[in-house]
């Protein structure tokens, strides 16, 4: 049965970078092919995997940043300054070079677009990834299920997607949340995320959203801490962390 | 999910387990062994990077489930889960 898919269960393929959109100077969009991908769902993450030379191995995890184009998926990538795996993969890989990947895995932090509750999307940082995945996801079902995002991001600089965030769309409303330098004439100076920002930008509690928070461990904690101080059911609150 | 010091959550289990079952359990509810706790594994909090990870209560911090991937092989370790429930359609 070599080179038969075991349905279920997880195997590395190999990926080739076809295509790469720098979105920062510090994130890079991967346009990856996978042959035989089996699909996914907003919210899924792969596993990306490289070997040095002398065969030591790093792995991480990645969010899928958008739906899978028949073998092509993408990942965004923010490039840590003390990173192992990350600045190889916004500086290093080319067009054409291989990668380890497997996927899509994780069933918990996902969004189907036949949920009708309303989505509150919560991102600090790159933790917008999969939740413009979702964003993504409902604009390509074209349904009309009412979304609302919160962008906690430290300058306007760094905001991932700005370009198709900035465009208008039904049913999508965006607030974002300047940590350290905001836009000129801002209405508030820079802060991290507080009550307000989630009262005013979100849903109340009654309409009974899915909410979605994605950030570093301290915000995600901080955010949900927050939703449930307003009434929000803890069940409905979907965390991921990604440490630091 | 590169580079950080503190935890993450369960959801960075599900490559590791998904060589394991069949189904994804990131999504599975698991009660745990020491204050009772149920939740979804992708709610626990998850040390460590791969191929050893180690996942631990939000509500008490005990071990719940720790997963080593070595050489050719999986080590599962359960014995902070009295439980585990994990939806199958019929």
């Amino acid at each position: 049965m070599a080179g038969t898919a075991v349905p279920g269960r997880l195997t590395w393929r190999v990926a080739t970078l076809v295509d790469a959109v720098e979105e920062t100077p510090t994130a890079r969009t991967l346009v990856l092919e996978v042959p035989g991908w089996p699909g996914h769902l907003a919210g899924q993450h792969v596993d990306v995997r490289l070997t040095a030379e002398d065969g030591y191995r790093a792995q991480r995890s990645y969010s899928l940043a958008a739906p899978a184009k028949g073998d092509l998926v993408r990942i965004t990538v923010q490039e840590l300054a003390d990173g192992e795996v990350s600045p190889y993969l916004v500086r290093g890989l080319s067009i054409g070079d291989p990668v380890e990947l497997r996927g899509p895995v994780g069933g918990w932090f996902v969004w189907r677009p036949t949920d009708p509750s309303p989505v509150l999307l919560v991102a600090g940082g790159s933790g917008v990834v999969p939740l413009v995945a979702m964003v993504r996801a409902r604009r390509e079902a074209g349904v009309r299920t009412p979304f609302r995002l919160v962008y906690s991001v430290r300058s306007p600089g760094d905001r991932l997607y700005a370009d198709e965030l900035n465009r208008p769309e039904p049913g999508l409303d965006i607030s974002y949340v300047y940590t350290r330098t905001t836009p000129e004439g801002w209405p508030a100076p820079p802060h991290r995320i507080g009550v307000p920002d989630v009262n005013s930008g979100g849903w109340p509690a009654e309409f009974e959203p899915a909410c979605f928070v994605c950030g570093p461990t301290g915000f995600v904690e901080k955010v949900a801490d927050i939703l449930v101080a307003l009434g929000h059911d803890p069940r409905r609150v979907r965390t991921e962390r990604f440490g630091g | 999910m590169d580079g950080g010091t503190e935890f993450v959550d369960g959801n960075a289990l599900a490559g590791t387990l998904a060589e394991v079952f069949a189904v994804d359990v990131t999504a599975a509810l698991a009660r745990c062994g020491s204050c009772g706790e149920t939740g979804p594994l992708a709610g626990l909090r998850v040390y460590g990077r791969a191929p050893g990870l180690v996942a631990r209560c939000p509500g008490c911090e005990s071990v719940v489930l720790r997963v080593n991937r070595g050489p050719g092989a999986a080590w599962l370790d359960l014995r902070g889960a009295t439980c585990l429930r994990v939806d199958l359609p019929d």
